[in-house]
């Protein structure tokens, strides 16, 4: 598990790859939210294409860096959700305070 | 239905060990020929299972966490999660999409994916003795 943070101008991508649970969450956050504090992105960008696992400790961590955005001023968008990922993030409505992008070439269903 | 083969195991309450439990109930549901899909539904519902068990029942310490599972020749899994923890004072609010005791990084959905990713799940608590959850899935069934 791991995340790779590139920014650029205004906008910081998040690559998130491996399992997200509540073990692996903790470690993401924290790099995610210090990487936004020391730039105050006007866009966060958590990109989902290498995400193996999620469960709903996935949800809480984009629900809490958008808390984090609500004090530095930035927008959130959560991409390349697989079909379940999107489902559970609409669970909590996300959807309505987020954006959210759908993989295109959902390889994980072909598996 | 005749119990086809059954399994138990007791881990330590160490978020470690979410990955390890999910991924061992899923190679013993393997054995029903599910899809991708009902495997990773059956990956899910397990991985909160075992989480709530981490940060609610044992939150200030570490317990153990008893696992059991078992298919019949109907290929049902019946998966068991159960603690000694601080249990549920209330069952039917800690059910409800969204409520919380934690805040800030949960997101009060465990129950409702183990919910939306099996088809049914039992929840018995006794608040101070522990809590018991079970889900029943039907592989193949949809």
């Amino acid at each position: 598990m791991g995340v790779k943070i590139v920014t650029s101008q205004q906008k910081m991508t998040a690559y998130l790859e491996g399992e997200i649970d509540h073990h692996t969450a903790a470690a993401i956050r924290e790099e995610i939210d210090n990487a936004v504090m020391l730039h105050s992105p006007q866009v966060l960008k958590i990109d989902f294409g290498a995400v193996t696992f999620m469960d709903s400790s996935g949800v809480g961590l984009a629900m809490g860096r958008y808390r984090t955005l609500l004090m530095t001023g930035g927008e959130l968008i959560l991409s390349n959700l697989s079909d379940r990922n999107y489902k559970m993030m609409k669970l909590s409505g996300l959807e309505k305070i987020a954006i959210l992008n759908k993989r295109e070439n959902a390889y994980e269903s072909k598996k | 239905m005749k119990v086809k083969n059954e399994f138990r195991m007791t881990v330590e309450s160490r978020s470690v060990n979410e990955s390890f439990v999910r991924t061992t109930v899923a190679a013993f549901a393997s054995q029903l020929d599910p899809t991708v899909e009902e495997i990773a539904d059956i990956k899910t519902a397990v991985s909160e299972a075992v989480t709530n068990c981490i940060v609610h029942a044992y939150k200030e310490c570490v317990g153990k966490i008893y696992i059991y599972a078992a298919l019949n020749d109907e290929s049902i899994i019946r998966v068991s999660i159960r603690d000694r923890g601080c249990g549920i004072e209330d069952i039917k609010k800690a059910r409800e999409p969204l409520f919380t005791t934690l805040g800030g990084e949960r997101a009060g959905l465990g129950f409702a994916v183990m919910e939306s990713f099996t088809d049914k799940l039992i929840v018995r608590s006794k608040p101070g003795k522990g809590t018991t959850v079970t889900m029943i899935k039907k592989i193949g069934g949809r």
